[in-house]
């Protein structure tokens, strides 16, 4: 029940009572939080952000839009050249080889991660005992694996002698470097990218935790097996996690640059096999200075992973099942 | 118990014809082998590389894949982080910004949480449409236009570029973590401010703050561990050894190195995972419980 000092939105004089009007000596009393519709101090309180995103992010966004269509080297001043960057990356073939490597990557790492990290949810979601330790463990690696340190240990591992070659000696296997090999350096990537798949797990954990319990039982009661009821009952359960993942896991993996550049470094690796997107960028913007050319990359890549995002949001319908419809 | 799993001990078990109670006990042994198979396979290379953080010389890179616990000593570490490597300088120089973005991103990103999750206010939603799309932006595609910028600000080799970006909310992402933890907060919280003349900046203090403390933490961890693991901001932007962050050390370290110092550069290395992964021990349920929860909902 309302009394008849609450503030009312256009209300100007009523206040929260004697008490505090008497402190002062305006007759108007501090209004507190303030009229509850029209907040505008709340600008006070985004103008960090709102600065923020107009001068460091759509700002600096637009006006390489503009460089984009420029040759631009920082000291003279930009030169419109219209489309002509874009047709030279089209006949520039370390950039296809870049756009070929980082999709070749992002299409065989992120369904690994993806199925990794699912199973092993599934396994960890079976009430096991000693379930927080088992994921912190298993998270660790996701926060290690972006470092210098881990790329720098991952040479190690991989190269000749390392640690997989030992082992594989062992069994009689002689593998060679698998970082010196053209054929296999990306796929050390890849492990590292599986490797990290904590983060990915404990998302799937979650959604699998949401998933009522009834549900498994009136699926059992018809005569569901296991498989059926993970197909039927789990899955289309667990798709906003899948979808998150699906979407964060390549936008992730197509910006991969600290472990390609440790490992490949601003080349690219042996035979560019490790010439990753965000390398290519890195080299010709910031080691030749071709900033108009880094601009146009930099924009085609939010194009890409834009019409990504959009193609999943667009086909989420048919495949996201969210709880509440039926 | 076990209706949730749809992988776990094959059918095959059931030949054996154990007690369901058993047969149960056998399934839970079964996964924690397999489980802790597993965790020794990923954790091995982190093991490994401690181990040989401890070989001097050449025997570092010789060790091979088994663990060699002879002439075990600290002596990398004291060669890496002084003397000539001087990585020393390269931790301070790394936590020092790590600090400072951490600070920046707690200011700009609870004042921004604030107002999108308690405020009403004209544009609200348009704005909140930005904050979204912001989060969508791959963040690799702002470091052309944004080194132009810092660039023709003229300040190119200094922390500035690193750090000034998390003080004006750059980090979409924890803004939207916050908002979703703030929003959760009870109404009546607000109305009891209002009534005893809570100012904003007050109630924000004094209330949000503290309630909020959960999502601070895992804000102010992640900010850490990606500020220290940042290769490309540094690569980009300092020129000057003295003022190096530890990858960029790292990366300068391996192109000049033989095999003779790979022991250094091991434990280095090793020493470089420390602070993330000392903070995430430390406060993991913080992140795990922040990361699940945001990720979702």
């Amino acid at each position: 029940m309302a009394t008849p000092t609450v503030t009312r939105p256009g209300a100007t004089t009523v206040g929260p009572g004697p008490a505090l009007g008497a402190l002062g000596p305006r007759r108007r009393p501090r209004r507190g939080l303030g009229r509850p519709d029209r907040q505008l101090v709340a600008y006070w309180f985004l103008a960090p952000w709102l600065i923020g995103i107009l001068g460091i992010t759509l700002g600096p966004m637009l006006y390489s839009l503009y460089t984009a269509f420029t040759s631009y080297n920082l000291l003279t001043a930009p030169k419109w050249v219209g489309l002509e960057n874009f047709r030279l990356l089209f006949q520039d073939p370390q950039f296809m080889q870049s756009v070929g490597v980082t999709v070749k990557f992002t299409v065989i790492s992120v369904p690994l991660v993806l199925v990794c990290s699912l199973g092993l949810a599934l396994l960890l979601n079976t009430g096991i005992r000693g379930l927080s330790i088992y994921r912190t463990l298993f998270y660790l690696p996701s926060l290690l694996g972006s470092s210098a340190a881990i790329a720098i240990l991952w040479i190690t591992v991989f190269s000749q002698p390392g640690l997989v070659s030992d082992v594989m000696s062992f069994f009689g296997v002689q593998t060679g470097s698998l970082i010196g090999n053209p054929g296999t350096a990306l796929y050390t990537i890849v492990v590292l990218n599986v490797w990290a798949f904590g983060a990915t797990m404990i998302i799937f954990l979650a959604a699998l935790r949401n998933v009522p319990r009834e549900y498994y039982e009136s699926a059992a009661i018809d005569g569901a097996g296991r498989w059926q009821r993970f197909r039927r009952v789990t899955l289309p359960l667990i798709t906003p996690a899948l979808f998150f993942n699906l979407i964060l896991g390549t936008v992730m993996a197509s910006q991969t640059f600290t472990s390609a550049y440790i490992i490949g470094g601003a080349t690219g690796g042996p035979a560019g096999s490790l010439l990753f997107y965000t390398v290519y960028i890195y080299e010709e913007g910031f080691a030749n200075f071709k900033m108009g050319y880094a601009s146009a990359m930099a924009w085609l890549m939010l194009l890409a992973l834009g019409l990504f995002t959009v193609i999943c949001f667009a086909t989420a319908r048919f495949w996201v099942h969210y709880g509440d419809e039926r | 118990m076990s209706y949730t799993s749809p992988v776990s001990a094959p059918r095959l078990f059931f030949l054996f014809r154990l007690k369901p109670v058993r047969l149960r006990a056998f399934q839970a042994l079964l996964r924690h082998i397999v489980v802790i198979c597993l965790l020794v396979v990923i954790l091995y290379p982190i093991a490994w590389l401690f181990v040989a953080s401890l070989h001097t010389g050449e025997s570092a890179a010789l060790m091979g894949v088994g663990f060699n616990f002879n002439h075990l000593s600290l002596a990398n570490y004291g060669s890496g982080l002084t003397g000539s490597l001087d990585f020393s300088r390269l931790f301070l120089n790394s936590l020092l910004v790590a600090v400072l973005e951490v600070i920046g991103a707690l200011l700009s990103c609870t004042m921004a949480a604030y107002a999108f999750a308690r405020l009403r206010f004209p544009l609200k939603g348009p704005l909140f449409a930005v904050l979204i799309g912001a989060l969508l932006i791959p963040g690799q595609v702002l470091i052309v236009p944004q080194f132009i910028l810092f660039y023709h600000l003229g300040v190119v080799g200094t922390y500035i570029p690193l750090v000034l970006p998390h003080y004006l909310g750059i980090d979409a992402f924890f803004i939207f973590l916050e908002v979703q933890f703030i929003r959760t907060l009870p109404r009546e919280l607000d109305d009891a401010a209002r009534i005893d003349g809570c100012g904003h900046v007050t109630f924000l203090l004094r209330v949000v703050v503290p309630l909020s403390l959960p999502a601070l933490a895992t804000v102010a961890m992640f900010m850490f561990i990606n500020s220290w693991n940042d290769l490309l901001g540094p690569l980009l932007y300092l020129s000057n050894p003295h003022l190096y962050t530890v990858p960029l050390g790292l990366s300068e370290f391996i192109d000049n190195t033989g095999q003779s110092s790979y022991g250094g550069l091991y434990a280095m290395s090793f020493l470089s995972l420390v602070p993330v992964a000392g903070f995430f021990l430390a406060g993991q349920r913080f992140l795990v419980q922040g990361i699940a929860t945001t990720g979702l909902k």
